[in-house]
């Protein structure tokens, strides 16, 4: 592979999560202390003080999921943060977890901060299956919430269908990607779901949202994630090998807008995610190519969505996502093969734990130190996506120190 | 099938609109069962939901343009049971609308077997009350199928 041209003047030097919970497991405790124990995790792992912190990138709004909120104030007064000196967050929602590297880039390479944080806690005292039946209603939302799709799961129902009635996709591809993906998770000692999935539990699975069943949707997790972020000198100095960051995007068009909250995309881009603008320019700013990646870490809410987008990234043609995944191309294997991309390596939100995009950066991050369970031999690069979701989406690609 | 479970709109009780003023005139049409879209006055291009700007010229002008109640499924689900109604069966649709071209309405196939329901069924408008006396425009297939359902 000709030598990327990515950015590297920042690197993720930490990182650091709770154990994953089932939905109401972690209702003895609070946000703060869940995003507060991820945090500290990621600071021990990158050999830092937690009283070096002095910058915060949330994602999602700052929101713990879609009903809590994280607060700056409250993690810094409790775990001794001595000056915070950056506080933001993308807005929109698990759309923006990849792109919150992005944010704490932004934040190091202006000089605002040196040591910036990135968090997510989830807990889900709103179920997110059903959260856009819980919310209440607004002038736009009276567009969509009426029609009784009731959560995010219902709402990429329709864009599924789509892409089976324009490209001929079937059931057959969304099963591959539960089934490859719950393989990954089997040698996980973290990951919620430990037992292979068949094609026979599958396909009798109940119907949630025709042509979604339940092995289609992510996990309903809690638990917290963290990642450190700093620049590439002072992470050189830090406990673990640097994985610097080549490139992170976020945003999208107003062809894709709201998306899924709309449905006005035009035929092009309806049965898509959202993520060509992202992939093209990660692409260009890394000066690298999908068939360059070494390991993919698709965010997984629904499986046609991860289809979509290794159209949208290029990892095939668009339309051809079904053909390509029943190919085998996803699988992961240690060995790379050619025309092939090991996808979710960590079990993803399908099967290891939902935490709203963050445990896929973990992963990049492992597989880049060569620490993973499910290890990519030799993986250079490392392409983690955000979203899909109303904008903004992003990305991120993630390579090695040299 | 022979029992199959026709589809239907949530309950008056369950469906609660907001309105502001860019969206306020299509549910007082709807109210009077018309359905009608904001078409910007300046460039003529329709846009839906109703927004303050035409995202082709930026004019705040509309013209508030009564529709024939026509629609095309674009894109359909079948959903099985809604947070306190675990027997519902609802077709949420998203629908083209023949005489506003580039826009769409996310709406509900109401009185049909989802089975029945595909992508380019032929749909009419109605309207199903809700909350606070708005009615919701609705969609029934057009013209059911003239074959005999199998028993």
């Amino acid at each position: 592979m000709a030598q990327d041209t990515g950015a590297r003047d920042v690197a993720i030097a930490g990182i650091g999560a709770t154990p994953y919970y089932r939905r109401g497991e972690t209702a003895g405790q609070s946000i703060t202390q869940l995003a507060g124990e991820a945090i500290l995790a990621a600071c021990a792992d990158a050999g830092l003080s937690v009283t070096e912190v002095d910058g915060l990138a949330f994602y999602s709004l700052a929101r713990a999921g879609y009903g809590e909120q994280m607060e700056a104030g409250e993690l810094v007064e409790t775990l001794g943060i001595r000056e915070l000196k950056f506080s933001a967050a993308l807005t929109g929602g698990g759309g923006g977890s990849a792109g919150a590297i992005g944010l704490a880039r932004a934040a190091i390479v202006a000089g605002d901060a040196s040591v910036v944080v990135t968090v997510m806690a989830l807990q889900q005292r709103t179920r997110l299956g059903t959260v856009v039946a819980s919310k209440t209603v607004t002038p736009i939302s009276s567009f969509v919430q009426p029609s009784g799709l009731a959560g995010p799961g219902h709402l990429m129902s329709l864009l599924t269908r789509r892409h089976m009635h324009q490209y001929g996709t079937t059931r057959d591809a969304f099963a591959e990607i539960a089934i490859s993906t719950r393989r990954n998770a089997l040698s996980r000692p973290k990951a919620r779901y430990r037992q292979p999935l068949t094609r026979e539990q599958y396909f009798s699975a109940r119907m949630i949202a025709d042509p979604l069943c339940l092995y289609d949707f992510c996990l309903e997790s809690e638990g917290a994630v963290a990642i450190v972020t700093t620049s590439i000198e002072r992470a050189r100095d830090l406990r673990q090998p640097p994985v610097p960051v080549l490139a992170a995007a976020h945003g999208g068009t107003r062809e894709w807008g709201r998306a899924f909250s709309w449905f006005g995309m035009p035929d092009e881009v309806f049965a898509s995610a959202g993520n060509k603008p992202i992939a093209d320019r990660l692409y260009t700013r890394a000066g690298v190519r999908a068939q360059d990646i070494d390991v993919a870490l698709i965010y997984d809410h629904f499986t046609p969505m991860v289809l979509m987008q290794l159209e949208d990234y290029g990892f095939c043609e668009k339309g051809e996502g079904g053909p390509f995944v029943l190919s085998g191309a996803i699988r992961y294997t240690p060995e790379r093969k050619p025309g092939a991309v090991p996808v979710n390596t960590h079990g993803g939100q399908l099967s290891e734990a939902y935490v709203i995009g963050a445990t896929h950066i973990v992963e990049g991050v492992e597989q880049l130190r060569g620490t993973a369970v499910n290890q990519v031999a030799g993986a250079e690069l490392a392409l983690v996506t955000g979203g899909p979701s109303a904008i903004p989406n992003s990305g991120l690609i993630l390579g090695r120190d040299r | 099938m022979s029992t199959a479970t026709r589809a239907t709109a949530l309950p008056a009780d369950f469906v609660k609109i907001a309105t502001d003023p860019s969206t306020e005139p299509f549910w007082q049409a709807a109210r009077e069962r018309r359905l009608v879209a904001p078409r910007c006055a300046d460039c003529g291009a329709f846009r839906l939901p109703p927004t303050p700007f035409c995202p082709h010229c930026q004019s705040t002008a509309v013209d508030w343009t009564e529709l024939s109640g026509r629609a095309t499924v674009y894109t359909y689900t079948v959903v099985n049971g809604y947070p306190g109604l675990p027997d519902i069966t609802l077709v949420p649709v998203v629908v083209d609308l023949p005489d506003a071209p580039g826009v769409r309405l996310v709406s509900n196939v109401i009185g049909v077997d989802p089975a029945e329901v595909g992508i380019g069924t032929e749909l009419t408008v109605d309207f199903h009350p809700v909350s606070d006396g708005w009615l919701l425009p609705v969609f029934r297939v057009a013209s059911p199928p003239a074959k005999e359902q199998h028993s």
